[in-house]
């Protein structure tokens, strides 16, 4: 789908072994498939299902989400940060699409 | 056929009442279903109710299309004891999944917060489990004011 745009919210640096607070939105429609369209046709579920979070190619969290999670889901979570490094942000869409984003953080 | 007038207000009433349960209660999630899924999940182990899990909602949610949501689990978070995941069920929806959330000892801490759809005032349900084994469990019923799952 086209303009799909992450959206993350990582602080810029920690003290080493911080447990920092990471905040991402992507806007997508979420589209449950339950709704009916104008001609009466189910509207096909097209959601994104899975996120990741990974720190220097390790993974930190994920989840699986469900028709459930509102449209422009708003994820936040936490992370420890132990040295400076990356963190890069995978959704993955029902159609296929992958839409990533990165964040460097630095140790003070 | 004649039928009289009181048959057949007998007849569409049974009509309606068809149209209204045989369609609608069927697509819905109950907690019997919700039961099982979370039987599935811990492996056949009885969830813990209350302490270590908490699970966060609002009580009433005007609108059923965004419900903020958030859990915490107090663990250690070590390598030998962390969260493992945290899945998240709402019993009314028309499918009671709704999130699961997979942590690892880099996470630092067992937190996580969504925005989910709630279809009606129902219970949600959240269940994690440990890497020693452990499973809690917390409810929390949120009242819906306007449904989200569209329509």
């Amino acid at each position: 789908m086209d303009n799909i745009k992450p959206r993350v919210k990582v602080p810029k640096s920690a003290s080493a072994g911080d447990i920092i607070q990471i905040k991402t939105l992507i806007n997508h429609p979420m589209e449950s498939g339950l709704r009916k369209g104008k001609d009466g046709n189910p509207i096909p579920r097209q959601i994104i299902n899975k996120f990741t979070c990974e720190f220097n190619g390790k993974t930190v969290f994920s989840c699986d989400l469900e028709p459930a999670i509102s449209a422009n889901p708003y994820l936040e979570f936490s992370a420890k940060v132990t040295e400076p490094g990356t963190f890069k942000f995978i959704w993955m869409d029902d159609d296929g699409s992958v839409y990533e984003t990165e964040n460097k953080i630095a140790i003070k | 056929m004649n039928l009289t007038r009181r048959q057949m207000l007998r007849a569409s009433v049974g009509v309606a009442a068809a149209g209204v349960f045989g369609f609608a209660l069927p697509a819905a999630a109950t907690p019997e279903a919700t039961a099982e899924s979370i039987k599935k999940f811990t492996g056949g182990a009885d969830p813990v109710s209350g302490g270590n899990l908490t699970l966060t909602a609002p009580e009433i949610a005007e609108n059923g299309n965004t419900v903020p949501v958030e859990i915490a689990v107090d663990s250690p978070m070590t390598d030998d004891d962390y969260v493992e995941s945290v899945v998240i069920y709402a019993e009314g929806n028309p499918n009671p999944d709704v999130v699961v959330f997979h942590f690892t000892p880099m996470s630092g801490a067992a937190v996580a917060k969504t925005r989910m759809r709630l279809a009606k005032t129902q219970n949600v349900v959240a269940v994690a489990k440990t890497s020693t084994g452990q499973v809690f469990m917390d409810k929390k019923e949120v009242k819906v004011t306007i449904g989200g799952c569209g329509g």
